[in-house]
């Protein structure tokens, strides 16, 4: 058996893994070295936080405070922004599908609900979305734990570990999430969407990787002159979230469950 | 004490292989079904983005709690040591675990991204109850195949009671389990209470003993083995007891829900005003599922006769359908109460959120999927059944091991 071995021994395969591994070794170092220097780079460039490369951290907490005394009866305009920044004005109802039940069926990320008192007969405007909560009933009930709230309180889902169960549907107290139903035919390469998972208003999230600190239904809200929505930094005192709030009295929607919600309203 | 022999079910080639090409063919047709909405999207089926849970998980809740129950008849011949019921252990465990397969698949077609369930599998959020089924479902039919072992395998007999009341403990957890993901959504009214988990293990006794005695008298028949009146008048008394026990659930649910103002709207939509949901809660729960095989199970004449067994387990099927159609469909076509005190009086979006009962109508290739879930329980137990040696080959009223003496029993369980 060794002798066979020692006959057939070919010199010219060590050589070939010797030249192979030497090779791949300068590129992966070059590459390594290059990668560390460009990351220096640009960090000392920017100083502070970059949110492109630091991980989120828990010192901000996004969230919306709605005023509903200057939330104008029949404006829509916070709802089509949220559309076009998410790409839902893309979707497209499938050849064959009823309106009525598509309507059911495609995707909302935000409502504009008009509520009138049972009592009082009183009218409230107010946009509904996702309430970005601490202590999000979709995230406890997310079997691979897709449906997430990030360090800065953003709650969202993870596309590429959604399995498309619908248990967070079901445990939303908001019905702020949508399912798609149909196949995809175009969308936004800011926000990536799949058949067969499900997704929610993420308060304008790729806005927030670019230091941008706004959301597509606030500015369209102001754009509008109405101001009715205001975007920002919960934890940070002088905040103009933090200042309307201490100014305001405000409220969770379904405060009894206690999920100290991320978007408060005044008014209701 | 006489030998219990076991037999695989011989019924002629020809029949076996035409209830085997029939049940294939169903679950070939289900499977068509889930290729189908996988292919097109949830566009297809019923349900929307308010009924997100349509007709397949009314199958396949139904069916896994089935086969925890159907594991119900093992665990009284060995957690409780009721010799009668031994020589049914097998098929007890062989149909818990067709059942649970069957519908496990419905469950994971229905998925969004099914060919995620690798996903499912490698990342878990401890947090969820339905984290933990997974648990439950899968350890399920690794302890009732250890089971089973220690059943048929002399080397296994030692563990027998130890394995035995371990899988009625792990039985018990699943159901609490099913009944969990109901009873844990805080947002809907028709859920959130405590009381939905033990009502779904008492469901899961009522449901699993139908599907075991209709298979039992099905086996027994087509082969001509003797199943005396003994231990079939034991099985039907067992059924008519869960029965009563489920309506007595419903009552306490009901109440449960009615003792808060906050919820009277919600069962006076259930019993009074909830259209097909209310004719389903009365037609289908209260009488198909309860009030009609409790008096076939328990007349005097009708009690004893076969046929009306047979029909009064079929009862206890459908009115189970519709138990889980009330529960998982109902329950969420009735409007979310996010606004208390106030009335939707419109909502941009077009679609059914104006406080309004969202509407579902089942699509065909849903209730197509759920049946297959069906077909490939029975083209396991049937497959089982005939390969290897379940069925025991006679439950003649003289052959039925008599009642021990609880002396008796814990003399032996000591030895």
């Amino acid at each position: 058996m060794k002798k066979y071995e020692k006959d057939t021994l070919d010199p010219s395969r060590r050589r070939f893994f010797g030249a192979a591994a030497g090779l791949t070794a300068s590129l992966v170092t070059s590459g390594v070295v290059l990668h560390a220097a460009s990351a220096e780079s640009e960090s000392d460039s920017e100083g502070g936080l970059d949110p492109r490369k630091d991980p989120v951290t828990d010192e901000v907490r996004w969230g919306l405070l709605v005023d509903t005394a200057k939330c104008a009866d029949g404006c829509t305009a916070c709802v089509e922004a949220c559309d076009r920044e998410n790409g839902l004005d893309l979707q497209v109802k499938p050849e064959g599908e009823s309106q009525s039940k598509w309507d059911m069926q495609k995707a909302v990320w935000i409502r504009k609900v008009r509520l009138k008192d049972n009592q009082t007969g009183r009218i409230t405007n107010l946009p509904l979305m996702c309430q970005h909560c601490e202590h999000p009933p979709c995230v406890d009930v997310c079997p691979t734990g897709a449906s997430f709230k990030r360090a800065d309180g953003i709650v969202m889902v993870d596309r590429h570990i959604c399995i498309g169960c619908r248990y967070c549907m079901m445990a939303c107290p908001y019905k702020a999430r949508s399912f798609i139903h149909e196949t995809m035919h175009d969308q936004l390469t800011r926000v990536p969407r799949g058949k067969g998972c499900v997704e929610s208003c993420n308060l304008c999230v790729n806005r927030r990787d670019y230091g941008v600190a706004s959301t597509a239904c606030a500015d369209a809200c102001a754009a509008e002159g109405h101001n009715a929505i205001v975007f920002g930094d919960l934890k940070d005192p002088d905040s103009p979230i933090s200042l309307a709030l201490k100014e305001l009295s405000s409220r969770q929607i379904r405060e009894d469950l206690a999920l100290n919600t991320g978007v408060r309203y005044s008014g209701i | 004490m006489k030998r219990i022999v076991y037999r695989e079910w011989r019924i002629p080639p020809a029949r076996y292989w035409s209830i085997l090409a029939i049940l294939a063919v169903i679950a070939g047709i289900g499977a068509l079904a889930a290729l189908y909405m996988e292919h097109e999207g949830h566009w297809v089926t019923g349900m929307t983005n308010s009924v997100v849970w349509g007709t397949p998980h009314v199958f396949a809740v139904f069916l896994i709690v089935a086969a925890s129950g159907a594991l119900n008849v093992a665990s009284i011949g060995t957690a409780f040591g009721k010799s009668p019921y031994k020589p049914l252990g097998r098929l007890s465990g062989l149909l818990a675990v067709a059942l649970l397969v069957g519908g496990l698949l419905v469950l994971v077609l229905d998925l969004g991204r099914p060919e995620r369930l690798i996903v499912a599998m490698t990342y878990y959020n401890f947090r969820s109850i339905f984290a933990w089924n997974i648990f439950l479902y899968t350890g399920f039919i690794a302890i009732v195949i250890a089971y089973l072992w220690s059943m048929v395998d002399r080397a296994g007999a030692p563990f027998y009671k130890s394995v035995g009341t371990f899988a009625m403990i792990w039985r018990l957890a699943l159901t609490t389990g099913t009944g969990s993901i109901f009873g844990f959504i805080v947002a809907r009214q028709a859920y959130d209470t405590a009381v939905l988990a033990p009502m779904f293990v008492i469901l899961s006794f009522a449901y699993g003993l139908a599907f075991f005695i209709l298979v039992l008298m099905f086996a027994f028949e087509q082969e001509g083995r003797p199943l005396g009146m003994k231990i079939l008048g034991r099985l039907k008394n067992l059924l008519g007891v869960f029965v009563a026990a489920m309506l007595y659930f419903t009552v306490v649910y009901l109440l449960t829900k009615l003792y808060g103002a906050k919820n009277y709207d919600l069962v006076g939509w259930m019993l009074m005003r909830g259209g097909i949901y209310t004719l389903v809660f009365w037609l289908g729960w209260v009488v198909i599922g309860g009030l009609a095989p409790l008096g076939i199970l328990y007349h005097p004449v009708l009690g004893r006769d076969r046929s009306w067994i047979v029909a009064a387990c079929i009862l206890v099927i459908l009115g189970g359908l519709a138990t889980m159609y009330v529960v998982i469909i109902g329950g969420q076509a009735y409007p979310l109460q996010i606004f208390p005190g106030q009335t939707i009086v419109a909502s941009g979006a077009a679609d059914d959120f104006l406080g309004s009962v969202a509407p579902y109508s089942p699509s065909i290739p849903e209730a197509l999927l759920g049946i297959g879930g069906v077909a490939v329980a029975m083209l396991i137990t049937a497959a089982g059944a005939r390969v290897l040696q379940f069925l025991p080959e006679s439950l003649a009223d003289k052959d039925i091991p008599p009642e021990e003496e609880p002396a008796a029993a814990l003399a032996q369980a000591e030895a």
